[in-house]
């Protein structure tokens, strides 16, 4: 966390950091940034000179706008003993300055409509990554043509302790996230945008992406980097409480590594499902419960079952009722209200956990647990 | 009737009942500035909230509602009926008429403004809270997943497009009807060119808007599906139809500040409105491309390219005919006799400003640019040198320019131009470094922010306290102006202005214009 003094002193330098600005283009995502970034694509650098171009052609325009007005103010005073003219029209010059301007945007449209086209060719992707948006987090599921599709939900690292001000704000504060993408460096990625329930955006301003994930609609958009590294995002689209707290992180890593991740991520799906044929002990559900109940519960049902958006856990008839029903609106939702249906977004292990933590945490101590199995057998029917 | 010269009737009944413009304009101007005042509360917590990373103050969803209804209070609350209040005051005396033309249905359309906005800000305590959707209200968010008081909104919407479009039927028929003989339409002062465009550009789009809450109705009590994939309906519809009326909506709310300040600037430079005829053609193309470009606010749905394409020529286009207004003010200044009151430096102000505000608006209408503009702080920026700098400094100046007619007192010059000067400041600082979090990478709407954006965001919020401090020496100046500024019985209140409202005694009569005025047919126009 910065200090007090140091912050105030960054604020008197405001002004003359915006003249040095051209120093902190190169990098993005830096302290007291002010300017855009050109990022780490070739679309992320012509969007950015396009954005100079633009930017430069209105400075020049007002400081010749200003001057005249700044002139006229300073000269044409009442004050100076100014006498008024009479004046209050002039066809030839009214002409100029509007067929003028039109030429200049006619020479802004032209760069503009080929990063356009460029921005919009989505074709001849190498690989396919569908986008999902849930409140409030990110699914990804990267499309394997051969092989099983490698899929998993990303959600804020950030502790709650360090957003209510208990403990200090780590480097990365709010940008964080428990499970990255992981894209391999030059490679024409394609993504399939779409959302599970309210409308989300995806943004990574360092790779020129941003598209909104709208529930019903698979759109789509595409990158390509040489620049391996980690680039932060938000989601953009106002989406309920949490929205600023649904990051996006996006690991570039070489070609190797990306199929050594791969692997292991192939691996672990192939080792959940021996652990959906396993039994576990109430330690085992109880510790992984909580951990799922945190990253998937807490937001809208609180630390403590407390409730908030959502109902309390704490001593709900649900949680202290017949377990079926319990599982039922785990997994199924309640349609019409921000209670998602989890079953697609938990596997059976985790959500054998969370329901058991459910009803044994927060003073439930029901005394009864959930397994795999349970689940499974609730899903089929 | 009888006696033709009577005065206001006694009591609360001279406000309840009251079919007189300037009485109505006054509630009008009253009523906006109190909404003023909550939407700039509104606007306090959220800027206290963001002084720094972290929660402090607030939970995430009130923060939403404050965004919410701050941009709600502010648009339909504050801006638009404080220009009505100045049409009901200034139309009917700048055209000579004796009022306006449906003066019972005026009485109605401001009468049903208070109460619906006490339903709308009761949303804060129902159970679930206020709308939390944003102002611009995008379903799904705003159907499946909304809190129940939004069917509260949905109502307080209608009313208050009922009511506008009232108004602006009242103002068509008026300017339409009623002006004096020798009044021809180009004769009319600019103020009154830009609200009859407006007028129409509001019955054209606020029953767009009424459908659009309509349907949503639908969706959330009704079995519709209308925004909702999962029965076949299609969110990105109800965009393009809010959008339909939204961006007519921000041309409503800037034209009759373009009127406004065309009226100003002439009276303070002592030199007549240069190109008047191709200020009323630029007002008219601005409101005709308003309609073909709302598109623009979308460039990332997942529009064809052709459609994106078709939204960026379009709409880039909208500033041929806003520089043209730019230039004729400054050509009205060049060469002039200038003094700097009050009213004359918030014209400025606006001038500078607005024109910084149209530069980002054709840097945003770029859209692969805008793929990176576009629902950031670049964004948020943007719009408030065009909605404060813009509409509300201009409205400002209208205050201080016709407060003395409509009392007879002057206001204090000293504190006006410090009102301004802290406003100039308090703004600049609040919005300029919102550019720079927003080419950065900072979301809008968000309660929280990395750690990277912090000092700007401090420095926005320590602006933003200026700002709404400054409205505070707003209030008293008129106030005190009103109960004991110094009398002024001037006709010709400012010695370089022009139009009809300058020929009626100071302060302006309970009834003007009960004949009409001979307009000399020579005079070009005022």
């Amino acid at each position: 966390m910065f200090s007090e003094a140091k912050r105030l002193s960054k604020l008197a330098l405001g002004p003359v950091l915006m003249l040095l600005s051209a120093a902190a283009l190169a990098a993005g995502g830096e302290v007291n940034q002010v300017n855009m970034s050109p990022g780490v694509t070739e679309v992320g650098r012509q969007i950015y000179s396009l954005h100079m171009i633009i930017f430069w052609i209105c400075t020049v325009i007002g400081i010749g706008v200003f001057g005249v007005m700044f002139y006229s103010i300073y000269a044409h005073r009442k004050s100076r003993g100014h006498e008024p003219a009479t004046f209050h029209e002039s066809t030839k010059v009214e002409i100029a300055w509007t067929v003028v301007p039109f030429f200049i945007l006619i020479a802004m449209a032209v760069p503009a409509t080929s990063t356009l086209l460029e921005i919009y060719d989505n074709d001849d992707a190498d690989m396919d990554i569908v986008v999902t948006g849930y409140q409030w987090k990110w699914k990804y599921e990267y499309l394997n043509e051969d092989g099983e599709n490698v899929s998993f939900f990303s959600n804020l690292r950030t502790p709650q302790s360090e957003i209510y001000n208990s403990e200090n704000k780590g480097e990365h504060y709010l940008l964080e996230v428990d499970e990255p993408l992981v894209l391999p460096a030059d490679t024409k990625v394609r993504f399939l945008v779409t959302a599970n329930d309210v409308i989300h955006s995806w943004w990574v301003p360092q790779l020129a992406v941003k598209k909104d994930a709208i529930p019903g609609f698979i759109n789509e958009a595409w990158t390509r980097t040489d620049v391996e590294g980690v680039y932060r995002g938000q989601c953009a689209e106002l989406c309920g409480k949490d929205h600023g707290f649904m990051p996006i992180v996006v690991n570039v890593v070489s070609q190797d590594e990306y199929q050594q991740w791969l692997g292991e991520k192939q691996a672990e799906a192939a080792q959940i499902k021996q652990l959906m044929a396993q039994t576990f002990t109430m330690d085992e559900l109880m510790e992984r419960g909580k951990a799922v109940y945190e990253r998937n519960c807490l937001a809208c049902h609180g630390g403590a079952g407390e409730g908030g958006v959502g109902t309390a856990i704490a001593g709900s008839a649900i949680a202290t009722g017949e377990l079926s029903g319990h599982l039922n609106i785990g997994i199924n939702g309640v349609p019409g209200t921000a209670m998602q249906a989890f079953g697609g977004q938990l596997n059976d292990v985790d959500m054998a956990a969370v329901i058991t933590y459910q009803r044994n945490a927060f003073g439930n101590n029901m005394g009864d647990m959930v397994q795999p199995i349970d689940v499974f057998n609730h899903k089929k029917g | 009737m009888g006696d033709h010269h009577h005065g206001p009737a006694k009591g609360i009944s001279r406000w309840l009942f009251t079919t007189n413009h300037k009485d109505i304009g006054t509630m009008y101007l009253w009523f906006s500035f109190a909404m003023f005042i909550l939407g700039g509360f509104f606007a306090m917590v959220i800027r206290a909230e963001l002084f720094q990373p972290g929660m402090q103050l607030v939970e995430p969803a009130f923060f939403n509602q404050m965004t919410t209804l701050h941009g709600l209070v502010m648009v339909f609350g504050a801006i638009m009926p404080s220009f009505v209040g100045l049409a009901n005051w200034m139309i009917p005396m700048m055209i000579g008429a004796p009022d306006m033309a449906l003066p019972r249905m005026n009485n109605w359309s401001f009468w049903i403004l208070p109460p619906t906005f006490l339903l709308l800000a009761s949303t804060l305590f129902m159970e679930g809270g206020a709308p939390a959707f944003g102002w611009t209200f995008y379903a799904p968010l705003s159907t499946t997943y909304a809190p129940p008081s939004v069917t509260f909104f949905i109502f307080s919407v209608h009313v208050l497009g009922l009511s506008s479009i009232m108004g602006s039927i009242n103002i068509i028929a008026t300017v339409m009807n009623m002006r004096a003989p020798g009044m021809t339409y180009m004769k009319m002062p600019l103020f009154v060119w830009t609200w009859l465009i407006t007028a129409f550009l509001l019955v054209a789009v606020m029953p767009v808007l009424a459908g659009a809450v309509t349907m949503m109705l639908m969706d959330i009590h009704f079995g519709t599906s209308f925004f909702s994939a999962a029965g076949g309906g299609d969110p990105v519809l109800f965009q393009h139809v809010f959008w339909f009326f939204g961006h007519p909506e921000v041309y409503i709310i800037i034209l009759p500040a373009f009127g406004v300040v065309s009226q100003i600037i002439p009276a303070f430079s002592r030199k007549p409105l240069f190109g008047y005829d191709s200020m009323v053609y630029a007002t008219a193309s601005i409101a005709f491309l308003s309609f073909i470009v709302w598109a623009h606010h979308m460039y990332t749905v997942g529009m064809p390219v052709a459609g994106e394409l078709f939204f960026m020529y379009a709409t880039m286009l909208i500033a041929v005919p806003t520089g043209v207004k730019v230039f004729n003010w400054i050509s009205t200044m060049w060469r002039g006799a200038m003094t700097f009151e009050t009213p004359m430096l918030f014209s400025l102000g606006f001038l500078v400003l607005f024109t910084i505000g149209g530069f980002t608006g054709l840097m945003l209408s770029i859209a692969p640019s805008d793929f990176q503009y576009h629902d950031s702080y670049f964004v948020v920026a943007h719009f408030h040198y065009v909605m404060v700098a813009g509409a509300v400094f201009s409205m400002t100046a209208a205050v201080y320019y016709w407060l003395p007619k409509w009392c007879g007192r002057m206001y204090n010059e000293t504190m006006g131009k410090t009102h301004f000067w802290i406003s100039f400041v308090g703004f600049n600082l609040t919005f300029f470094p919102q550019h720079f979090v927003g080419l950065a990478g900072m979301p809008r709407r968000i309660p929280d922010y990395a750690l990277q954006f912090a000092d700007f965001n401090m420095m926005s919020s320590i602006g933003a306290f200026i700002y709404g401090a400054s409205q505070i020496l707003f209030l008293y100046n008129v106030i005190a102006t009103i109960v004991a500024g110094k009398p002024t019985s001037e006709e010709k209140v400012w010695d370089g202005a022009e139009g009809l409202e300058w020929t009626v005694p100071t302060p302006a009569p309970y009834h003007t214009f009960e004949t009409p005025p001979k307009i000399d047919p020579a005079h070009a126009h005022s």
